[in-house]
């Protein structure tokens, strides 16, 4: 632990900490551009100078390793001159059109021009312009703005793992680029816009629309997936313009996906802004929520409790689902599930249902074995992680289901199930390393779940953490990556067929076969409505999808960005998405929805805000009050042995960027998609 | 300068290396540690370079990116870097004429006017048959001969005007002077002959000359 002076102060750091770290320490602000705590030192801005005693010339203290007994000062006249001179070099080529640069008002080249900079330029030259770049539909490049930081660079290579960009030329000549400007093949590429410390990669669908300081800024979390990453809502007024990372090193550290940043422009197109109700004519037409009510109520008088059903969706938060439980204990039917793509998912057993390492954990790992997963884009942000493990201690990495390219080598097994049978019968290669290793992680993708024979694999991974011990004292090595951000509340708070109760798939199937009369889809679209033509469909939402094409009538709800409440991610964390804005004409809280509608039918709920709302879920699952904790769960064997089916193992999820009803009502995410099926064609047509 | 300034429109359909240069690369990639292999990338993109007349087409990158495990714009940033990978065509013989102080100072702007006088072409330019291009460079390190054209592969040193049309004369008919001095000054000796050490020069130039000759000789005879 090296010791050093800064500006008389001494500091003591962590052995390998650079420099600037050490000042950071001791409380001294370095300006930089180039270093990020994230990626590797570049060392090529030169902004971080300090002075070090004995040394002829300012150092760059990014690239310098703290060593005991330096002296440095940050506030000297040479410091102060040599930033000064660094500031004038890097504006000789940066265009003063900060008026017109999205980037304005927090630009780091501003801010720190501003404050290190001089009070003026003596450059009277012409200045270099360079082309735009292409780099698909969610990065915008001004390239004249750009400082060569290779921030962007540093970052798809390191952290997300497809090193596309790069920068070609030398000298004066030097620009950043993707390789015959492609688009960025990668789930998180727009986070260079966050990294990029000036205006040369900025947000395209965000170009021109608002200032920074005429935002209001929501902290919140992302429903995209089932990771919950950090998110910060920007609005302007009642619309929501942006979404930006939040740093929670437990969670996403500072990334998030780009279907978490960029596909809100879909939460302002097909919106349900009032309640709809079927007329005789066959057609949907708007109503009043009075008669929208009175229709549900008149239609499930005449049902009984046993012929309703309720199907939850994917991003329900947990009040909405409690309220929902407890209306249908007042009804009387045990025909609810939270799980619509048919996972089987015991609900009683926590421990099996969670990712118990937790995403901080993999930190820890030192072999994965991924099953019927792909969390490259089931869970981008976590998938970076695991690469971050790999790049740090090169671990071993196994993949079982299709083969995807996961960003980092991973041994691929091949999709047979068979193969977990002879893992668990210490009968594979792999078995070597899952017995060397001390903290094997084991993840469990949808793609296991929603199997008819997932009780069969279930006893087999079982069988496997049994065998090599990846469950044991200060370890629990079994991983679950759900795809729905309401799962694990869902599954917590028992939203699940009661006694005697139907799964999703068995209402389903019913419906089909006219043994269920009514089903209430309370955000569920992703299901095969075509089993409800000859049911009376009730569909709560926010958007006009699937679910609200064959709905009889339609409850307009909130979507994540417009309500309070609580949801947890696949660790079991328990979070809080905020409100930033108001949901669209008669759209209501979905709770509320619920508490009114229970009045309606004379069995009204006992709470009337949205706080005793969850008062009342908190003093029923206690853990939902430790907001940003996880309430570990012990491990418990789950399966049932079975027959296996022959049937390849295949990932939860194959498509990225439109999997909710946000996400497929979103141009932005309609264009990505569509561009990075040009890439594929255009690498295969090569 | 964008990607599509900076490499050539017409790009071939396909690039393989000869046989010749297969075995090459084996020797290459060999001398360097397992793992690090993507090392070999500038001799390799050398290679290429001789392969095509003179310049690397991006089908060549991308063999070369595949062949060593590197992304594609690895591959390109280390090429566009160095000025001494061609990513376009150049002239047949393509010439690089040093513009930097000691040239300057010696009369290569001498140089540059006979070749705008003779060939029509400036600084990256070609001829439009193809024959001749020219790119002013830094430094070639002869700087006691100078000034200097490398054509290819080969200095050619002490020009003044008339020795440059004279060699222009000569490439043109692809009959390429002697390559060094055309001063025909051995080395950097001083034009006049020794002015010390007279005796292990003297010495030298005969093992020298014994030598060429031998070389000549062995030419001949093939």
């Amino acid at each position: 632990m090296p010791k050093l002076m800064v500006n008389s102060i001494e500091v003591e750091v962590e052995q390998g900490a650079s420099v600037l770290q050490a000042c950071e320490e001791a409380g001294f602000e370095i300006p930089r551009f180039c270093y990020h705590e994230r990626l590797s030192i570049a060392g090529n801005c030169r902004m971080c100078l300090v002075d070090m005693e004995r040394a002829p010339k300012p150092i760059a203290s990014c690239a310098m390793p703290a060593a005991d007994g330096m002296v440095i000062s940050t506030q000297t006249d040479r410091v102060k001159k040599a930033r000064e001179g660094v500031m004038e070099f890097l504006l000789v080529n940066h265009p003063l059109d900060c008026p017109i640069c999205d980037q304005g008002g927090e630009c780091d080249l501003q801010d720190q021009a501003m404050g290190y900079g001089h009070d003026g330029s003596r450059y009277k030259e012409a200045k270099r312009a360079v082309e735009e770049k292409q780099m698909g539909p969610l990065i915008k490049t001004i390239m004249t703005r750009c400082i060569h930081c290779t921030r962007c660079v540093r970052f798809a290579t390191e952290v997300a793992g497809v090193p596309d960009l790069g920068a070609i030329g030398r000298g004066e000549q030097v620009e950043i680029t993707t390789y015959l400007e492609k688009t960025i093949a990668s789930e998180l590429s727009a986070n260079v816009i966050d990294l990029c410390p000036v205006g040369a990669l900025t947000s395209k669908p965000y170009a021109f629309i608002s200032r920074p300081w005429e935002l209001n800024k929501t902290e919140s979390i992302d429903v995209m997936d089932a990771q919950g990453s950090n998110i910060r809502i920007d609005a302007r007024g009642n619309q929501v313009l942006r979404v930006m990372p939040r740093l929670n090193e437990d969670v996403n550290e500072e990334w998030i996906s780009d279907k978490a940043r960029f596909a809100i422009d879909g939460l302002k197109t097909q919106r349900l802004d009032k309640p709809y109700v079927r007329r005789d004519n066959g057609k949907l037409e708007a109503a009043s929520w009075d008669e929208a009510f009175a229709a549900i109520a008149k239609k499930l008088k005449k049902v009984k409790p046993n012929n309703f059903g309720v199907i939850a969706g994917d991003q329900i938060d947990a009040e909405t689902l409690f309220a929902m439980k407890l209306m249908m204990e007042k009804i009387g039917s045990p025909h609810m599930d939270c799980r619509q793509d048919g996972a089987d998912i015991d609900g009683n057993a926590r421990g099996s249902y969670l990712f118990n390492s937790t995403i901080a954990g993999i930190d820890e790992a030192d072999a994965i074995l991924i099953i019927g997963s792909n969390p490259r884009i089931e869970a981008p942000v976590m998938n970076a992680r695991i690469r971050k493990q790999y790049l740090a201690s090169g671990l071993p990495i196994a993949h079982i289901g299709q083969s995807v390219d996961l960003t980092y080598p991973a041994e691929y097994l091949g999709s047979n199930a068979a193969i977990l049978t002879e893992i668990a019968e210490n009968n594979h290669p792999f078995c070597n390393t899952l017995q060397s290793a001390n903290n094997p992680m084991i993840i469990v993708g949808n793609g296991v779940y929603t199997r008819n024979d997932a009780k069969a694999l279930l006893h087999y991974i079982s069988e496997i953490i049994k065998t090599f011990d990846v469950v044991h004292k200060g370890w629990n090595g079994f991983n679950a990556v759900h795809n729905a951000a309401s799962r694990v509340a869902g599954l917590d708070i028992g939203f699940l067929p009661g006694k005697s109760g139907k799964s999703a798939r068995a209402m389903l199937a019913d419906a089909a076969d006219e043994k269920l009369a009514m089903i209430w889809l309370l955000g569920a679209d992703e299901i095969d409505t075509s089993k409800l033509e000859n049911t009376f469909v009730v569909y709560q939402g926010h958007h006009g999808d699937v679910g609200a094409h064959c709905a009889d009538v339609i409850l307009p709800g909130a979507t994540y960005t417009e309500k309070n409440g609580l949801f947890l991610n696949f660790e079991g964390r328990v979070q809080e998405v905020r409100r930033a804005a108001f949901p669209p004409g008669d759209a209501k809280d979905d709770w509320s929805i619920i508490r009114a509608f229970s009045a309606v039918i004379g069995q009204p709920l006992p709470f009337d805000t949205h706080e005793a709302c969850r008062q009342m879920l908190v003093s029923s699952f206690p853990h939902f009050a430790e907001i940003g904790q996880i309430r570990s769960s012990r491990w418990k064997k789950i399966g049932k042995s079975g027959k296996i089916s022959d049937e390849p193992i295949s990932a939860g999820l194959t498509e990225f960027y439109m999997t909710c009803p946000i996400s497929r009502a979103s141009q932005t995410m309609a264009d990505s998609r569509t561009s990075r099926e040009n890439n594929t064609k255009q690498i295969a047509a090569e | 300068m964008s990607i599509h300034d900076l490499v050539a429109e017409d790009q071939p359909e396909n690039f393989s290396f000869s046989a010749e240069n297969e075995d090459k690369i084996v020797k290459i990639i060999a001398k360097y540690p397992e793992g690090r292999q993507a090392s070999a990338v500038m001799p390799l993109l050398d290679l290429a370079q001789r392969q095509h007349d003179n310049w690397i087409p991006m089908k060549a990158i991308e063999l070369i990116a595949e062949r060593l495990g590197m992304a594609k714009i690895r591959v390109l940033e280390v090429a566009s870097f160095y000025t001494m990978y061609n990513l376009k065509p150049v002239g047949k013989y393509f010439l690089q004429l040093c513009g930097t102080t000691p040239c300057m100072l010696r009369g290569s702007d001498d140089v540059t006017r006979c070749i705008k006088d003779k060939l029509g072409i400036s600084s990256g330019e070609m001829t439009s048959d193809g024959k001749f291009s020219l790119l002013e460079v830094e430094c070639l390190g002869a700087c006691v001969n100078a000034p200097i054209i490398q054509v290819n592969d080969d200095f050619y040193e002490d020009l003044d005007y008339d020795s440059t049309e004279t060699l222009i004369g000569a490439l043109s008919k692809d009959a390429p002077p002697p390559i060094g001095s055309v001063k025909m000054r051995s080395g950097s000796q001083a034009e006049t002959g020794p002015t010390s050490l007279e005796k292990i020069a003297a010495k030298s130039q005969k093992k020298k000359s014994e030598k060429t000759a031998g070389t000549l000789a062995e030419q001949g005879r093939n």
